[in-house]
């Protein structure tokens, strides 16, 4: 089967979840067998892993006719795109885009980000997936998350395939409740243009059939799973510090509850003094949380050590006792498995949809506080705590894997196809 | 001839209250006080007293053909005692009647049998004492927590004067064997072992109202068919169950408690007796010994004791728990004692299970707490205040041998004093006597005895005064 896939990130150049997600499942689909997927994302840097899908960067794509040679083509996007590829995109130019702005080879520059001006973005990834549409065979078409339903849409007008669509957040996770009405628009564009809709949690679930209003019937959940670590990473010996220590991690944004964190610290560090507590990342409610650390008396215990990338996610992650992810409205939430790869209990929010398929994990309400600091108390003081958890929780990430949620998703085609 | 030989179970835990760890040291009161209200009245109403009206009925009305068994747990008493006491007056009503053995256990519903030997004992003292006060019977026969068993413990149910001891026919210890022979313990050949039959016992309890078994639906006429057709040289068919199962595990729509009722009348028409357990054990002889080297019983689908130290927790919170037992033992503050049998009940460890699927589902339907996380936290705050208490009273700081032959002196010490004081009582009234005859007999010298006498009484009195310094001071 083929899968004609849109997406926004892809590792290594990734800036969320999203990316992380779209790979596992593309990897994990092309393990179940017989998969063939293009994968379209706005910008390639050229080291993306291209062994399980082919990658087509959108601005790569011509929407206007440049008589451009061969040997020039090689030379401008040759680490991107094969000049062949080029050329077979030109031949299926379908209208005169010459009146916006494009670059000597008639294609569109994209930031690969989230820019200011998104939703511009947005629409002009669109009218490449047109082209992408037009030259490319497939038999089904994915969209990941929001940014690419209009290309997804489009790409189903042109060719009449059908179109599933990917939720992998709502616009109701990010605002807790004050959504945009354009990005509501799109979303609700996607999914009512969608033959099948695919949540990474039945609480995204039930959000886009209760605040979308769509048909029950079309929307499966299929949880995420993580990619297994490897062994440098795994094997990280950063130093320790001589207390147990709690660790938060992620942007420190409304969505993820960090205030939350802060007052269960106070709580904990009222009765217990061997701990320190860590909230890393940024966001625009870091310096709250500076001063709100300050006013609780904390400040000496509770550190901020700001953005972490790539290997430090992992040393901190090793050096940490506890994990924890108070978010209020978290649609997945990757992160705790990646905790508990590492060896580190994790407590999560039962308003996360992780914590619909995790066992081994302590799960409170992300507003009991008490709860919360009772529990980072009980693995910090009670050591068959920290262990059970610990090595169940190990057993328990090894089983969750990509390949299970590949064949789900691949399951999903089927029935959209009328294949079974 | 074959006999049935029915048991019931009846145990209700003290479930603790929500218990932070900003508690410890503050709060030393730990138990749900609403909730273990509301279980023992609704299960009393639904399931013990029907339940327990129906025994009666039956016994009266088979002119004390039909006997069984009952086994309640002192903490289960204690509730029924404090919320339902009507419960009670019907227990004393059907001990009344001759034909309902009660049988021994351990007070708290414990597993101290596994660690604690000592425990163990004083705990089965404490709660034969309770049925004795209660039902006015002296327990002879032996059921452990959960049907608890091993070769280890055998010797020690024999030595505290029991004849049988019941436990679970568990399939991986019996092998080809039949559940319905009496057998007797590998460790201790004097005690006779009476083993649960699986298959019928399950029948009635899980399987009764279930309408996808293709023995549904299920009547008394052909219960006792399948008891009838069993093996003519088998001895005794061993149902035990919880007493919940009427009315709570199988609801009273279900019909479970007429089919119970019907059950003399076509034992009767077959020739089937019943017999308590004590009868079972004078009137069968042991076909075989039976070996059992790890400890079984009947719970969980490996029928032995994961079910409450299966995991890292559950080991974790038992070995906390009873590392304190000698000190609690020491002590004699009576709310720490109470609270030390109440923290002692297998259900605790029973919520902290982690175990899957099927026997998940066990014991998630019975557990306060939503996991088993949940339920290790909360006990592990609550013992940890618990053992602060218990070291307010003797410090950790001093070793349990120092510490035993210091209370040893002051008990010594206290004993001696006393013996001192009696003596010096003793003296003095000999002392008056003497006096008096002296006076009688106007005698005008005086007696060197008298002074010896009087040396001697300010010598003890010096003596008595040393020993309650030291024993103040030991304090």
């Amino acid at each position: 089967m083929k899968a004609l896939m849109f997406g926004w990130e892809f590792p290594p150049h990734i800036l969320g979840g999203l990316g992380t997600a779209s790979y596992g499942l593309t990897k994990g689909m092309w393990e179940c067998g017989n998969m063939d997927i293009t994968f379209v994302i706005p910008k390639p840097f050229g080291d993306e892993d291209k062994s399980f899908a082919k990658i087509i960067g959108a601005s790569q794509v011509p929407i206007a006719w440049r008589d451009v040679t061969r040997q020039y083509v090689e030379e401008r996007i040759g680490n991107v795109m094969s000049p062949d590829e080029y050329f077979r995109l030109r031949d299926h130019i379908y209208a005169d885009f010459n009146y916006m702005h494009l670059n000597d080879l008639g294609c569109i520059e994209f930031s690969g980000r989230y820019p200011d001006n998104l939703l511009e973005e947005i629409n002009n990834y669109s009218i490449c997936a047109g082209v992408i549409a037009r030259t490319e065979q497939f038999d089904i078409i994915h969209s990941h998350d929001w940014l690419t339903y209009p290309a997804g849409i489009h790409a189903k007008q042109v060719t009449g395939k059908p179109l599933v669509i990917h939720v992998h957040a709502t616009d109701f996770d990010r605002s807790r409740g004050n959504v945009n009405p354009t990005v509501y628009n799109i979303e609700r564009d996607g999914m009512l243009h969608a033959d099948h809709i695919i949540t990474v949690s039945n609480l995204t679930r039930n959000t886009v059939i209760e605040k979308y209003h769509i048909d029950p019937t079309k929307v499966t959940t299929v949880h995420n799973a993580v990619t297994p670590l490897s062994e440098d990473l795994l094997n990280v010996d950063p130093p320790r510090a001589k207390e147990k220590v709690v660790t938060f991690l992620g942007r420190i944004t409304m969505q993820k509850g960090p205030e939350y964190f802060v007052e269960a610290a106070a709580r904990v560090l009222r009765n217990n003094h061997n701990v320190r507590f860590v909230m890393a990342g940024s966001g625009d409610m870091m310096e709250k949380m500076i001063i709100l650390a300050a006013e609780r008396g904390i400040a000496d215990r509770f550190h901020f050590p700001g953005f972490q990338k790539g290997k430090q996610v992992y040393e901190m992650l090793k050096a940490s006792d506890v994990y924890i992810m108070p978010s209020v409205s978290e649609p997945f939430g990757i992160s705790p498995l990646e905790a508990m790869q590492m060896g580190v209990p994790s407590i999560i929010s039962k308003q996360s949809g992780c914590a619909e398929i995790l066992t081994n994990v302590i799960k409170t309400d992300y507003w009991d506080i008490d709860s919360m600091a009772d529990a980072i108390n009980s693995i910090v003081t009670y050591p068959a705590m920290h262990k059970q958890l610990q090595e169940d929780g190990l057993n328990e990430v090894n089983q969750i894997t990509w390949d299970k949620a590949g064949a789900k998703v691949i399951d999903i085609y089927n029935k959209a196809l009328h294949r079974n | 001839m074959k006999a049935v030989c029915f048991y019931f179970q009846i145990h209700q835990p003290f479930r603790l209250k929500r218990y932070r760890f900003f508690d410890i040291g503050n709060d030393h009161y730990y138990y749900d006080d609403y909730s273990n209200e509301e279980i023992i009245t609704r299960v009393a109403h639904k399931s013990y007293i029907p339940a327990a009206e129906t025994l009666l009925r039956m016994i009266q009305e088979s002119k004390g053909a039909f006997r069984c068994a009952l086994s309640i747990s002192g903490t289960a008493l204690e509730q029924c005692e404090q919320y339902v006491p009507e419960f009670i007056d019907l227990l004393k009503k059907l001990a009344e009647t001759g034909k309902v053995e009660f049988l021994a256990e351990t007070y708290a519903h414990s597993l101290s049998s596994l660690t604690d030997p000592e425990e163990f004992r004083e705990q089965v003292k404490l709660h034969d004492a309770k049925i004795y006060e209660l039902f006015g019977q002296r327990p002879k026969i032996f059921r452990n927590t959960e049907l608890v068993y091993c070769d280890d413990i055998a010797p020690m149910i024999y030595d505290m004067g029991y004849k049988g001891c019941i436990t679970e026919g568990a399939k991986h210890i019996l092998g080809w064997k039949s559940p319905d022979y009496v057998y007797a313990a590998a460790a201790c050949p004097k005690l006779k072992l009476l083993l649960k039959n699986d298959k019928l016992s399950d029948d009635i309890s899980f399987r009764f109202s279930n309408p996808s078994w293709e023995a549904y639906p299920l009547t008394a006429d052909k219960y006792i068919d399948w008891i009838a057709q069993t093996p003519a040289e088998n001895q005794i068919v061993n149902l035990f169950m919880s007493l919940e199962t009427f009315g709570e595990l199988q609801p009273r729509e279900s019909g479970i408690f007429q089919f119970l009722e019907a059950l003399p009348r076509f034992a009767a028409e077959r020739g089937i007796d019943f017999w308590t357990p004590s009868e079972v054990v004078s009137k069968c002889k042991a076909v075989d010994t039976l070996e059992v080297l790890h400890p079984i019983s009947w719970a969980d689908e490996a029928r032995d004791i994961s079910a409450w130290l299966g995991n890292k927790l559950q080991n974790e919170a038992f070995q906390k728990l009873y590392s304190v037992s000698e000190r609690v033992r020491l002590c004699s503050d009576r709310r720490l004692k109470q609270d030390w049998q109440y923290l002692q009940g297998s259900d605790h460890f029973f919520y902290m299970s982690t175990k899957h699927m099927a026997d998940g589902a066990a014991h998630a339907m019975f557990s306060p707490y939503e996991t088993p996380f949940e339920a290790f936290t909360n006990y592990m705050n609550v013992l940890a205040d618990f053992i602060v208490r218990v070291e307010e009273q003797y410090p950790l700081s001093i070793e349990n041998e120092e510490l035993n032959s210091l209370l040893t002196t002051i008990r010594n010490q206290a004993t001696e004093i006393e013996a001192l004081n009696k003596e010096v009582t003793s003296m003095r009234n000999n002392l008056e006597h003497y006096n008096e005859e002296h006076a009688l007999r106007e005698a005008t010298k005086e007696t060197p005895e008298q002074k010896t006498d009087e040396k001697k009484v300010a010598k003890k009195k010096t003596t008595v005064k040393k020993a309650t310094k030291k024993a103040s001071k030991t304090k």
